[in-house]
């Protein structure tokens, strides 16, 4: 079993800690532990099926959505678990944002979309709103864009624009920390390098947790990595350290593309 | 050559049959507004009839059959909308939500006059409703339940997983994302059904007849525990029950004129509403 220990990088946000998972009878996830540390951003890398995702969405409980899943072991945000008895789900989605693969613009107008949640959350003022609304735009770099056009649809953005304001968005309820499911995947080179230069600005105030099939995205954006394979977490360690001098076997057959 | 030759013989022999389609509709609308509008003037639609329909008009039908329809869809529209999202977002798909979803198709396929009879022994007879307006709603909601309760629910899972995932992981709850990220894209879709359920209930003669029809009732409703006439119930007297059916005939033309502008009108509006709902929601 691979712990990773988080020495010294910074204080540590979440602290996961033997979380097995299984979609009906079959286990997805295998005892995992790890410490993601706080304001770094955190590379989830591994084949696909590896359950790299499956873990994103154990962050947030996305996953209990799903018919027939089940999880044991214990999430800890802030040392308060998760999937404790007590805990509040629309609370915890509230403090960790998430942005998806594919990009989830609402057929709405660019400032509902941006607004959705803060409206939720009881928010009517529509002063503070459009105050939100800009603050988020600004700081997913997608403001001066489409300032002029809040009205119109969502869907009448590029698909870059889409993902930023799916970001903008997640950003809008002020988590504190970010999940994303490899948010560049569907994208051309240079609307996943705005992608990639926004993950590292957010990562100044935000713990941001991201999943992604790219390892030079991995490389590019991420303090620390972890390498999972078939359930299993493998390795984990500063992302330098990782795809410089990989301690296991397996890592390094990944990261230098002998198999996935 | 000859392959050639049955290619072109099948592609003419499809479309005779997509025009005799067109042809048979064209003929019933014809025929209906050849014979039916000499009867239509302000006397015909605005006044109570007199000599069992033989002389006046057929305002108390119209009246009737607006009621009829208004009252079913009040009943029927809630009910079956929130089944199907009851057996869209929340139920777990298992034994019990396919037990309900057999009833439903069960009850789809159910003889109208079957529905009749079964709102006479229940609203009329057993619940004491007499036979009234809302007797006749009542059976007129359970039949179009079904059509309903399938077409909302269909328009529910067109509602792509990702807008409910994206409404939930920003911390909204289950029905505050039905509410906002969900229903307001299928409206369209619940109103295709709703103009399906319209047609019917306006046309539907055997289950009003056991339970609210009037056979010949010169005033309108002073409440829902009154009976009424209704224009296809009252298009049937005309045409088979009446002393002289070949002097009616205009009048029963006329009825039949009326209805189908309703129905059609009806369902024109509704279709409206849809574009307009389509409009401002697509992905």
């Amino acid at each position: 079993m691979v712990t990773w220990k988080n020495n010294g990088l910074s204080e540590t946000k979440i602290h996961v800690s033997n979380l097995d998972f299984y979609y009906g009878i079959t286990q997805a996830l295998f005892d995992i532990t790890m410490d993601i540390p706080s304001q770094r951003v955190t590379a989830l890398i591994g084949p696909s099926g590896c359950g790299k995702s499956t873990f994103l969405r154990a962050l947030n409980r996305m996953n209990d959505i799903i018919d027939g899943t089940r999880i044991t072991g214990h999430v800890l945000i802030d040392d308060e678990d998760i999937y404790g008895s007590s805990a509040d789900v629309v609370r915890l989605r509230k403090r960790v944002g998430m942005v998806f693969q594919k990009s989830n613009p609402f057929p709405k107008s660019l400032f509902d979309n941006v607004a959705y949640g803060p409206r939720t959350h009881g928010i009517k003022n529509h002063k503070q709103l459009s105050e939100i609304v800009e603050r988020s735009l600004r700081r997913a770099a997608l403001w001066d864009e489409v300032k002029d056009r809040l009205s119109v649809s969502a869907m009448d953005l590029s698909g870059g624009q889409q993902q930023r304001l799916c970001i903008a968005r997640a950003l809008a309820i002020e988590p504190e920390i970010l999940l994303m499911d490899e948010p560049a995947s569907a994208l051309d080179p240079k609307a996943t390098a705005k992608i990639e230069d926004l993950i590292d600005q957010l990562s100044d105030d935000y713990t941001i947790v991201i999943v992604t099939h790219n390892m030079q995205q991995a490389a590019r954006v991420s303090d620390v990595t972890a390498f999972f394979y078939e359930g299993h977490l493998i390795e984990m360690g500063q992302t330098e350290q990782i795809f410089t001098k990989p301690q296991q076997k397996g890592t390094e057959d990944y990261i230098t593309g002998r198999f996935g | 050559m000859s392959g050639k030759f049955s290619q072109k013989a099948m592609c003419w022999l499809m479309r005779l049959t997509a025009y005799f389609v067109v042809l048979v509709v064209g003929f019933i609308v014809f025929e209906i507004i050849w014979h039916g509008a000499r009867a239509i003037s302000w006397e015909f639609l605005f006044s109570m009839p007199r000599r069992s329909g033989a002389e006046g008009g057929i305002f108390p039908a119209i009246v009737g059959t607006f009621l009829l329809v208004a009252g079913s869809i009040a009943v029927a529209f809630p009910l079956g909308v929130a089944t199907a999202i009851y057996l869209s977002e929340y139920a777990r798909q298992g034994r019990f939500t396919h037990a309900v979803r057999v009833a439903i198709a069960t009850l789809a396929g159910i003889p109208s006059i079957v529905f009749g009879l079964f709102g006479l022994g229940l609203f009329v007879i057993f619940l004491g409703w007499g036979c009234s307006i809302m007797s006749g709603c009542a059976t007129l909601a359970c039949m179009i339940l079904p059509t309903i309760i399938v077409s909302s629910e269909e328009s529910l899972r067109a509602v792509p997983q990702s807008l409910r995932e994206g409404s939930l992981a920003l911390g909204a709850t289950k029905w505050q994302t039905i509410w906002s990220n969900v229903l307001p894209y299928s409206v369209g879709g619940m109103l295709t059904g709703l103009i399906l359920a319209i047609g019917r209930v306006a046309g539907e003669t055997a289950p009003i007849l056991l339970t609210v029809a009037a056979f010949y009732l010169p005033k309108l409703p002073r409440s829902m525990s009154d009976q009424v006439m209704a224009l296809p119930y009252h298009l049937y007297v005309l045409s088979t029950q009446h002393p002289d059916t070949a002097a009616v005939l205009p009048k029963a033309y006329g009825t039949a004129l009326v209805l189908l502008i309703l129905v059609l009108g009806v369902g024109l509006a509704a279709i409206i509403m849809r574009i307009h709902v389509r409009k401002k929601y697509k992905w």
